[in-house]
């Protein structure tokens, strides 16, 4: 028993202290990773914030975006033309999914609409390895997956990149929301969908323009995991990665999207390297899970998601 | 003119709350019953054992979900990991007490994944909605990888896969390789049939009530006196016990074999299709929306063989995943509320027919 204890409480802190480098290796690796699973988590919050859709299919959207870009290059456009093309793809499924999913599912319980992007999920994964073929792809963007040195510090390169562009990606979000005319009716539709109709906000081309941002990002996300993992089909599982950071940051808040994966990158990295031989290894898959159910437990509305206030 | 409850009184309280006061749904369901316990004279071991048979375990899975999400109006996308309790209790409790009947293991085994479900719907009592639903992952990631870590489960094999040991009722073999599809068929319907008619009978009293008017306004119904707590732990562990014998009879009657794979978050997601097409809060649902999907990927891989358009097998799936994709969105705008709301519509209009008025 008291072995057990010394395993679980004091080793794992001393295995901490005994490498230090180590440690700060791991501590990156996580606060990486994090940012990545951050970058996907930013597309669920977008489309939540603005229409409390909870967009199941975002990891397929990742996956689609990743396809359509590599399937272009392939056919022997330049990085630059197939990465405009594919934005022009995204938007466009953006106009469809709110012609065809979404407009006639309006004032259906939220439910309803989750599983209708469940639904769209099927769809867009047939249809993306129908068009691009399902065989796993390289993505080449001119980043090199290596490391360099850093203060005595291995750093991945592709890790790093994926980093700035996160935070880059962020801090235009915010300005697009704070400053902009669309970003302003954004959050008012979040905030109340009929107020804002009333004040003549057009809640259609809104819907639009949500899901061809969080298309963009998506495509932002699928470059970076394409380019560490290769396209294919278990790039849309990372879906399921970004989950835990939602709940744990709230699902409407966007830097709780960027602190969430951050938290749940390095809380997962060091469970795996500390504790996870503990139970045999393996854990990365549920570890983010029960991390964010025990935080919930205190706090049932993630760190910086809106408090819910009940009224009957 | 015929489906028509004119001149059917009921002079007693037990006729007024029979489950179908009209005499026309008993025959039906009299007659459907009966057809489905002859099935096995008929039908080919193809029908049974990739038509029937799923459609019998997943409509008892559904059921399970349906108690929870459907009445209770708790989120849960852990029905895989629940379901796996339920098989691989099954299986340590058939191997570990050989004599013990095999109608007894399945119960067992459906308390064992209730005293899990239990524990994981604890969470239900500070979070909602689609938190909840997240929180409920937890639960399918953490039991699987378990059950795929820990050997003991599967009594140490070297391949990890937990086989149905071949058990008797009455003498004749119902699992294990040997037992006919028919067997199994018969023995999984039983076991439906008992358990739908429980969930009937729940979901008509007390606590179907209480489960009712927690999903509806929950602090309402705190107010009036129902306690939270208990109502949603039990709603928890009901659905959980419906999902472990369902995930039991998934292997003992249905694969023979299996491993964790099986019974992974798409299985979870397949539940939850069938819950949701069939029709939320719908004991008739659950079972149409399992016959929904199950048939409809069958449908999909024969049909452009019977068509004449050969097609090369990746492309087939692929056209499969579109189509199963745009049939659930299509279904979820002509009838959010599910194919038990299309029927009750056609009820209506079956008691005026031919008439219009």
């Amino acid at each position: 028993m008291l072995d057990l204890a010394y395993a679980v409480l004091v080793a794992p802190f001393r295995d901490m202290a005994g490498a230090p480098t180590f440690m700060v290796e791991v501590l990156i690796g996580g606060l990486a990773a994090g940012l990545m699973y951050s970058l996907v988590a930013l597309g669920f919050v977008l489309i939540y914030k603005a229409s409390g859709v909870f967009n199941f299919s975002q990891g397929v959207m990742v996956l689609f975006a990743a396809l359509t870009l590599v399937g272009l290059m392939e056919r022997g456009a330049p990085l630059i033309a197939a990465l405009l093309l594919t934005m022009v793809v995204m938007v466009a499924l953006a106009f469809a999914i709110e012609r065809v999913v979404l407009r006639p599912l309006v004032n259906q319980e939220q439910i309803i609409l989750f599983m209708a992007t469940i639904g769209l999920n099927f769809f867009l994964e047939g249809f993306g390895e129908l068009v691009w073929g399902s065989n796993v792809k390289k993505l080449d963007v001119g980043i090199p997956d290596t490391s360099f040195m850093a203060w005595g510090v291995q750093v991945n390169r592709l890790e790093l990149t994926a980093a700035l562009t996160a935070a880059v990606l962020v801090a235009i979000l915010a300005v697009f929301f704070q400053r902009t005319r669309v970003g302003r009716a954004l959050r008012a539709v979040a905030d109340d969908h009929e107020a804002a109709l009333s004040i003549g906000i057009p809640l259609k081309t809104i819907w639009v323009v949500v899901w061809s941002v969080s298309g963009l990002v998506a495509l932002v996300a699928g470059i970076m995991w394409g380019a560490k993992s290769g396209v294919q089909f278990s790039l849309s599982l990372i879906a399921l990665k970004a989950l835990p950071v939602l709940i744990l940051g709230g699902f409407t808040s966007v830097p709780g999207a960027i602190v969430g994966g951050v938290l749940i990158g390095v809380g997962e990295k060091l469970g795996e390297v500390y504790w996870g031989p503990l139970v045999g290894g393996a854990i990365e898959n549920w570890f983010a899970y029960v991390l964010a159910l025990v935080f919930l437990l205190f706090r049932p509305q993630g760190l910086f998601g809106e408090r819910i206030i009940e009224r009957v | 003119m015929i489906y028509r409850e004119a001149g059917q009184f009921k002079n007693t309280y037990a006729s007024d709350q029979a489950i179908f006061p009209i005499v026309q749904d008993r025959v039906i369901v009299i007659g459907l019953l009966a057809a489905a316990f002859g099935v096995p004279l008929v039908a080919t071991e193809y029908w049974l054992q990739a038509v029937l048979i799923p459609f019998l375990v997943y409509s008892l899975a559904a059921l399970g979900l349906n108690l929870l999400t459907g009445y209770a109006g708790q989120v849960s996308l852990g029905t895989g990991g629940f379901m796996a309790v339920g098989a691989y209790s099954a299986f340590k409790l058939a191997t570990a007490f050989p004599a013990l009947p095999i109608l007894v293991v399945f119960p067992l085994a459906g308390l064992a994944a209730a005293l899990v479900g239990l524990l994981f719907g604890i969470p239900s009592l500070r979070i909602k909605g689609f938190y909840l639903a997240v929180a409920t992952l937890a639960s399918q990631f953490f039991l699987v990888w378990l059950f795929n870590k820990v050997a003991w489960f599967t009594n140490y094999a070297s391949s990890g896969t937990i086989t149905a040991p071949p058990r008797t009722v009455l003498g004749i073999m119902v699992t294990g390789p040997e037992a006919t599809a028919g067997v199994r068929y018969v023995v999984m319907l039983a076991l439906v049939m008992v358990f739908a008619l429980i969930a009937k009978n729940l979901v008509r009293g007390r606590v179907g009530r209480c489960w009712m008017a927690i999903r509806d306004r929950d602090i309402a119904a705190e107010i009036i006196g129902i306690r939270p707590l208990r109502t949603k732990l039990l709603a928890f562990s009901v659905s959980s016990f419906y999902c472990g014998v369902a995930g039991a009879a998934l292997v003992f009657l249905y694969y023979g074999s299996a491993e964790t794979l099986a019974f992974d978050i798409n299985l979870s997601f397949l539940v939850l299709f069938m819950v949701i097409i069939g029709g939320l809060g719908s004991i008739l649902g659950s079972f149409l929306g399992a016959a929904f999907i199950v048939l409809v990927p069958i449908f999909l891989t024969n049909a452009p063989e019977a068509l004449g358009l050969g097609m090369p097998v990746a492309l087939q799936k692929h056209l499969e995943l579109m189509v199963f994709g745009g049939l659930i969105v299509f279904f979820l705008i002509v009838e959010p509320h599910g194919l038990a709301r299309l029927w009750q519509i056609s009820k209506e209009k079956l008691r005026l027919w031919p008439f219009p008025h």
